[in-house]
C-alpha cells in the first residue's frame, strides 16, 4: 500500500491451534487461540506506538507479527509497501528482500539477560550486528563505533564495559546493551517488548528517556509493549506518540496518548486507568472495581459479540450478540474505539442491561452465549 | 546507641530492634539488613518500599526468622500475640518457630507457582496445611471455601484443580487464601502481585484491603512499586541500602517526604498524574552490600549532602516534629527546597 508507512498491518490474524484434548476431539472441536484477531495498524516513520493490555491479550504476538518474526494466519503485513511474507516466499515481484526487511525491524526482548550470549563479551555481542550491516568496516572502526555507542548510553568507561561478560552487568546495563545491539542494525522500527518492566521503578524513566533520545537521533519508530499504563504513557507522551489498547486479540482503542488518557472511550481503557496506581493521595480514587469479573475469559473460547462484555460495567444485551466495529471518536480519524457505545443511534441504547452476573459466575457462561440469539 | 525514639506506635505487634542479617563473603562481610529498628502496629497495613538489593526480602525473612544459611540473623524481634505473652522470635527452637509460622505469622511470596506442589491438588494443599498444624480439617475446609469465594474464586472448581490449571492471578489468590486458612494475626507479603497484570494487581490489593479490615489482620506489604502501596498502606517505610531511611504515615510520606531518597524516588516514579517533563531519574546506583558508603549511605547520590553526611550516619529520628514521621537525614529541614516534589507542585498550583 502506501510507502510512507514503515510497517502496515492490514486485518492481521494470528491463530494458534493448541493441543486439543481427547475430549474436544471427540466433540469435534478444535482449540484455536485467536491471539490476534483482525487488527489493522499503520506505523509511519518516526512514530511511537505503545501497546497496552493484560497478559494473554496478544500484544506480544502482534508486536512480533509487526516486525516479521511471526507469520500471520490471515491479513497482510507490509514493510514500505512490500508484503513481508511474499518477500519471504519469493512470491511475485519482490522489491525488498526478506533479509533486508528483517534487518530493518529489530527487537529489544523482555529479558535482555537471556538474549545475550553468556560466554561472549559485550564487544563480541555488539560486533555481530555491525559485521552484518557494515561488512566493509574493519575491526578498529567497529571497536570505535561500539565504544562510542556505549559511552552514549552512559556506560563509561566504554573500554571497560566492552570487555565485560553479561553476568558482570546489572539489569539496566544489559537492557542498554540490547538497545545498542538493536540500534546498530540501523533499523526503521524497534519492538520493545516489556523492555523496562523488569527494571526498578527509579531506573525505568532513565531507560525510557534513553530510548526516546536515541529514537529521535536515529529516526527510528518504536513499538513499545507494556502492561503498565504509566510506562506506556511516559514513552508515548514524551514522543507525541499513540497508544493502542488490546483486549483478547483485538485492538479496542487507538489514539494519540493524551487524547486517550484524558478522554478514554472504551470501558476497558477506563478500567485500566482505574487500575493504575496513583501516587497522589489527594486524588479520590474509586475503590470499587468497575469490572463485573476479575478474571480474563479463556482465550480459546472468547465471549460472543463484544469480547469484553463479560467484564464490562456498561454491557447490555446487545453487546452479547453484536460484534462492534472500530469507529472514529467524534469524527476524529486519529482516535478510534471498538465499542457500541460510540454509536449514537445503535440499538445498544435501547437494549436491557445485562443481568447482574456475579463475579463467581463459572466459565461455562461464554459457551451459553455462543448460541445465536434471535 | 539505639534509642527508644523509633517507638512510633501505641500497640505494636512486632518490635524489631537492632536487627542485622549478614553474610560472610570472600569479598568481606555483607550486611544485607543493617541494624534496623521498626515497630509494626497491630491491625495496620505497613508498606515497606525498596528497590532491588535494598534488603527488603531479607526484612521479610527476618520477621519470620526464616533467614537461610549462611545468612546470620542477629538482634531482637519481639512478637506480641493478641493474647498470651510476648514471644522473642529469635530465641525460639526450630519446632517452636514452625508453630508460629503460618499459625500466627503467615506469608505470601511472589510467584505462587513455585509455592505450590505441582503434583498436589489445591484442596490437598489446604488439607495438608490444616492437619500438619493440628487444626480441625473439616472446619478448616469450610473456612477455605469462604476465603476463596471472598477472593472471587469459584471455590469447588479451584479446590479440585492442580496448580498448573490455574492462571497466574487465580493461583496467587489461592495462595493468599491458603496463607489465611490458619487464621494468622500477621500476613507478610513479599511482592505478592509483582508478576500480575495491572487490573489483577489492583483487584488483589482491593481484596487484601477488605480481608484485612474484616479479620483484623496486620499486613506487612513489601514491594518495589511505591504507587502500589500508596492507596493501601496506613504507614510506609522506605528502605535504602539495607536501612530504613524514612518511616511515617502513608499520606505524609507521599506528600511531604523528608528524606532526599524518598523524594527522588517519588519524582522518578512513572505516574499518570505527574507531568511527564518533570519526572527525573535518580542519578547513580544503589550501593553494593560489601561496600556501603561511610556516613549517610545515600550521600554519594544526594544533592543536599555535605561533609557531615560523609562521616556521620544520621539516625532515623524525629528531629522531625511529631515523632510519627521520621527520616534519617541531617538536613530534613532543607530537603523541601533542595529536592522539590513535582507531584506536590502540581497539586499546589492547581
Amino acid at each position: 500500500m502506501s510507502d510512507e508507512h514503515v510497517v502496515s498491518l492490514q486485518d492481521v490474524e494470528v491463530h494458534f491451534e493448541s493441543e486439543s484434548s481427547l475430549l474436544s476431539r471427540v466433540r469435534g472441536e478444535t482449540d484455536v487461540v485467536k491471539a490476534v484477531d483482525g487488527i489493522s495498524l499503520d506505523i509511519p516513520e518516526n512514530d511511537v506506538v505503545a501497546l497496552v493490555g493484560e497478559s494473554g491479550c496478544g500484544k506480544t504476538t502482534l508486536g512480533k507479527t509487526a516486525i516479521g518474526a511471526q507469520r500471520p494466519t490471515g491479513g497482510t503485513v507490509s514493510y514500505r509497501g512490500q508484503d513481508i511474507w511474499k518477500a519471504k516466499d519469493n512470491d511475485g515481484d519482490v522489491e525488498i528482500p526478506f533479509d533486508e526487511i528483517r534487518k530493518s525491524l529489530q527487537i529489544i526482548p523482555q529479558d535482555p539477560g537471556a538474549s545475550l550470549n553468556p560466554n561472549k563479551t559485550v564487544q563480541h555481542s555488539l560486533a555481530a550486528p555491525l559485521k552484518l550491516r557494515k561488512p566493509d568496516m574493519d575491526s578498529f572502526e567497529r571497536r570505535d563505533r561500539i565504544h562510542e555507542m556505549l559511552a552514549r548510553v552512559g556506560m563509561e568507561p566504554p573500554q571497560d564495559y566492552a570487555k565485560r561478560f553479561p553476568h558482570q552487568l546489572s539489569g539496566g546495563e544489559k537492557q542498554r546493551v540490547a538497545l545498542i545491539r538493536a540500534l546498530l542494525m540501523n533499523p526503521d522500527l524497534i519492538l520493545a517488548d516489556e523492555a523496562v518492566s523488569a527494571l526498578d521503578v527509579s531506573l525505568r524513566i532513565d531507560m525510557m528517556d534513553l530510548m526516546l533520545e536515541l529514537q529521535g537521533q536515529f529516526d527510528t519508530s518504536f513499538l513499545f509493549i507494556s502492561h503498565n499504563l504509566s510506562n506506556a504513557s511516559y514513552v508515548a507522551g514524551n514522543s507525541n506518540g499513540r497508544i493502542g489498547i488490546m483486549y483478547l486479540g483485538e485492538l479496542v482503542e487507538l489514539g494519540p496518548i493524551d487524547e486517550v488518557l484524558e478522554n478514554p472511550k472504551h470501558p476497558y481503557t477506563k478500567a485500566l486507568v482505574w487500575a493504575t496506581p496513583n501516587l497522589n493521595p489527594d486524588i479520590e480514587t474509586e475503590t470499587e472495581s468497575p469490572l463485573r469479573k476479575v478474571d480474563v475469559p479463556d482465550p480459546r473460547n472468547p465471549p460472543s459479540g463484544c469480547r469484553f462484555h463479560t467484564r464490562c460495567p456498561e454491557a447490555r444485551e446487545a453487546c452479547k450478540r453484536t460484534t462492534p466495529e472500530s469507529v472514529a471518536v467524534d469524527g476524529d480519524e486519529n482516535h478510534s474505539v471498538t465499542c457500541l457505545r460510540a454509536l449514537e443511534n445503535h440499538e445498544y441504547w435501547n437494549s436491557p442491561e445485562l443481568e447482574g452476573e456475579s463475579a463467581e459466575t463459572p466459565t461455562e457462561e461464554p459457551t451459553l452465549a455462543d448460541e445465536p440469539v434471535q | 546507641m539505639q534509642q527508644k525514639r523509633t517507638k512510633t506506635v501505641d500497640d505494636p505487634i512486632f518490635e524489631v530492634r537492632d536487627t542485622t542479617v549478614s553474610f560472610d563473603m570472600d569479598r568481606g562481610e555483607s550486611k544485607v539488613l543493617n541494624e534496623v529498628d521498626i515497630d509494626v502496629e497491630r491491625g495496620e497495613v505497613l508498606g515497606v518500599v525498596g528497590e532491588s538489593g535494598s534488603g527488603k526480602s531479607m526484612f521479610a525473612s527476618a520477621l519470620l526468622n526464616a533467614v537461610v544459611d549462611p545468612g546470620v540473623l542477629t538482634g531482637d524481634i519481639t512478637f506480641y500475640p493478641e493474647s498470651g505473652s510476648a514471644i522473642d522470635l529469635l530465641e525460639l527452637s526450630e519446632s517452636e518457630i514452625k508453630e508460629v509460622r503460618w499459625e500466627e505469622i503467615s506469608m505470601v511470596f511472589q510467584g505462587a507457582m513455585s509455592s505450590f506442589n505441582p503434583t498436589m491438588s489445591i484442596e490437598g494443599h489446604f488439607r495438608e496445611t490444616l492437619s500438619a498444624h493440628g487444626y480441625d480439617v473439616e472446619a478448616g475446609m469450610e473456612r477455605a471455601r469462604e476465603l476463596l469465594s471472598d477472593l472471587y474464586l469459584e471455590s469447588d472448581q479451584v479446590l479440585g484443580s492442580y496448580p498448573h490449571e490455574l492462571s497466574g492471578g487465580m493461583s496467587q489468590r489461592a495462595l493468599i487464601a491458603l496463607s489465611l486458612v490458619l487464621e494468622p494475626e500477621v500476613l507478610v507479603m513479599d511482592e505478592p502481585t509483582a508478576a500480575l497484570d495491572l487490573l489483577m494487581q489492583r483487584s488483589i490489593i482491593q481484596l487484601i484491603q477488605e480481608i484485612a479490615d474484616e479479620r483484623d489482620l496486620t499486613i506487612v506489604f513489601i514491594t518495589h512499586d511505591l504507587p502500589l502501596v500508596a492507596n493501601l498502606a496506613d504507614r510506609i517505610a522506605v528502605l535504602y541500602a539495607f536501612e530504613f531511611v524514612e518511616v511515617g504515615p502513608a499520606y505524609d510520606v507521599l506528600t511531604e517526604a523528608k528524606h532526599p531518597y524518598t523524594r527522588a524516588l517519588l519524582n522518578s516514579t512513572p505516574n499518570l498524574e505527574t507531568p511527564r517533563e518533570q519526572m527525573r531519574p535518580i542519578d547513580g546506583a544503589a550501593p553494593d552490600p560489601v561496600s556501603v558508603p561511610n556516613g549517610c549511605s545515600y550521600h554519594p547520590r544526594c544533592p543536599v549532602g555535605d561533609e557531615t553526611c560523609e562521616h556521620d550516619d544520621p539516625p532515623l529520628d524525629s528531629r522531625t516534629d511529631e515523632g510519627e514521621h521520621v527520616a534519617a537525614c541531617h538536613y530534613v529541614d532543607e530537603v523541601s527546597t533542595s529536592v522539590p516534589l513535582t507531584l506536590q507542585e502540581v497539586t499546589v498550583n492547581e
